[in-house]
């Protein structure tokens, strides 16, 4: 029932992109998304599509799971365009009714597009390589340095992993009590909002509790093992470059300053 | 009345590369009245078949009759249908919810859109047959020990005054005694209503002692589907599906193959007993 929500979920494969470092792909993911907003010129934008494209090649992800993200933002990707596309003052091109559609604003909603929806895909490039664990952990090595500042980095990193974890599990449990609710007559699909809301309560107040039960074993077991946070812990396989993230950095420096020469020059 | 599985398959995961044949092939006719033990090793299909006969789950192939009628016409009461055919899932236990144990009882005849006075007569006498005193009715369900617990979770299906009751593992996590008085419950409610029992299990030693009939299942097919001294007779099939046959049944091959003259298709340990001792007399009149 519930199995086709997808969450950034990691696709196995073996690739070239799923054998980088993770602290690569994250910086990667954000030089991608901040290249995004550095280009304004249809040259830039090419050169983002190219590059995304040939970090999916690499993926060897099939395109289909990348856009299947998409479709959680299909709803706001819509009201960017269709906002954009009439309320931008400027010179009229179409005018139908009231509303007019402007040069300006068809090249805004056109951009605005384009960047949502490479945001999106280049994003889920990252997770769909990278397993949830490695991603804190690549996430927790990079953030490192905030500790100066009293950041609880590792705990926070902690957190993220365990709520990720978290997620399936909870899916599946949503999944049995829902089951085991319309054994009981339950009735989750019809009625109006009110009735629907209602109707939760025989999911929500089981799930709740096996929620607190699951964190208070998992509380327990680290305890167990004398779990007391980041401080002198080590790890079973730390995090270390090897030779290819090396030549990432430099590839991703490379489009990184083509980027920035497209803004300056053209 | 009864239901009816012809060639029911059912594929989980889709079309993906993840598929899972959970059923294979699977075709069965449960007669009114019958007490089976489906029985079968972890991930041989039990949980999902057994969501297949109150249409929780829709065949990918094949089709399922309840009295005659086939459940996945769309036009088809699946609300009547799980009111005939209860499930109590795996630990029900966690679907409680309500405030006290009395309310969550309810909830299962409250939704078949009973009159208030109907509702409560059968939460009644469903807590009643599972056997929890009335001091425990209006306290939270949360309060109650694990065993006692459960009895409320079948007692609310039960409330819905089901044709077919299906447990699925209902002593999973309960201690000897609780084990024994849950399944003795259910033998007497057996005895006293009449209605189809199925009751799953990975334990033979459980289901023996009361059921008329095993299924068992192996890689989402079935493997066995007779009497128990029937099943049994095949103890070392079982073991290779990694299932078990009752003890006694294991001492009593011991017995025989050491030369003693018993029988060896006893399945509770009583019938071993008087077996035993019936040889034991013809060993001792052949000897004077």
């Amino acid at each position: 029932m519930l199995r086709d929500i997808t969450l950034g979920q990691y696709y196995q494969t073996d690739s070239v992109i799923h054998k980088l470092d993770p602290r690569v792909k994250l910086v990667a993911t954000l030089c991608f998304i901040v290249s995004l907003f550095v280009v304004k010129s249809w040259v830039g934008y090419a050169a983002a599509a190219v590059f995304l494209v040939v970090m999916i090649r690499l993926s060897h992800v099939p395109f289909r799971y990348m856009v299947k993200g998409m479709k959680a933002i299909v709803f706001i990707l819509l009201f960017t365009v269709v906002f954009n596309l009439f309320l931008t003052p400027g010179e009229t091109l179409v005018s139908v009714w009231k509303l007019r559609i402007t040069k300006e604003g068809l090249r805004l909603a056109v951009m605005m597009a384009v960047r949502l929806s490479f945001l999106i895909v280049g994003s889920s490039v990252m997770t769909l390589t990278t397993t949830p664990n490695s991603l804190t952990d690549g996430m927790e090595k990079l953030l490192k340095p905030l500790k100066i500042f009293k950041v609880p980095v590792h705990e926070v990193a902690m957190m993220m992993s365990i709520a990720l974890r978290f997620i399936p599990i909870l899916l599946e449990e949503t999944d049995k009590i829902m089951k085991a609710q319309i054994a009981r007559g339950a009735d989750f699909e019809s009625g109006n909002l009110i009735k629907k809301a209602k109707a939760m309560v025989p999911l929500l107040v089981p799930l709740f509790i096996s929620a607190f039960r699951r964190a208070n074993d998992l509380a327990m077991a680290m305890e167990a093992r004398c779990y007391r946070g980041g401080e002198h812990r080590t790890k079973m396989k730390p995090l270390r470059y090897a030779a290819r993230d090396r030549v990432a950095y430099g590839v991703l420096a490379a489009y990184f300053a083509l980027c920035i020469m497209i803004r300056i020059w053209l | 009345m009864s239901i009816i599985l012809d060639h029911v398959d059912y594929v989980y995961g889709g079309d993906t590369a993840l598929a899972v044949r959970a059923l294979n092939d699977v075709s069965l006719v449960i007669p009114d009245g019958q007490f089976i033990g489906l029985i079968g090793h972890t991930g041989s299909g039990k949980s999902t078949l057994v969501q297949h006969l109150n249409g929780l789950l829709k065949p990918t192939g094949g089709h399922i009759y309840f009295n005659g009628e086939d459940i996945h016409d769309s036009d088809y009461d699946k609300k009547k249908l799980r009111s005939k055919v209860g499930l109590v899932f795996q630990y029900p236990e966690h679907q409680l919810f309500e405030v006290d144990v009395f309310s969550d009882v309810c909830f299962g005849p409250k939704n078949l859109g009973l009159s208030k006075k109907e509702t409560e007569l059968r939460a009644y006498a469903a807590l009643k047959q599972v056997g929890l005193e009335d001091e425990y009715f209006y306290q939270s369900p949360f309060d109650l020990s694990g065993g006692q617990k459960r009895r409320v979770a079948i007692a609310g299906v039960l409330a819905m005054k089901p044709d077919v009751l299906i447990l699925d593992e209902p002593t999973a996590g309960l201690d000897p005694k609780g084990r024994d008085e849950i399944l003795d419950q259910i033998a007497k409610l057996k005895a006293e209503t009449g209605i189809t029992v199925i009751l799953v299990s990975h334990s033979m030693e459980d289901v023996a002692k009361y059921v008329e009939r095993i299924i068992v299942m192996d890689h989402g097919s079935v493997l066995y589907d007779d009497t128990p001294k029937a099943v049994f007779s095949h103890y070392r099939k079982l073991e290779e599906v990694g299932l078990a046959a009752p003890q006694v049944t294991y001492i009593m091959q011991a017995l025989r193959q050491s030369g003693m003259p018993v029988e060896t298709d006893v399945t509770t340990i009583g019938e071993a007993r008087d077996e035993i001792l019936k040889a034991l007399q013809r060993g001792s009149k052949s000897g004077n």
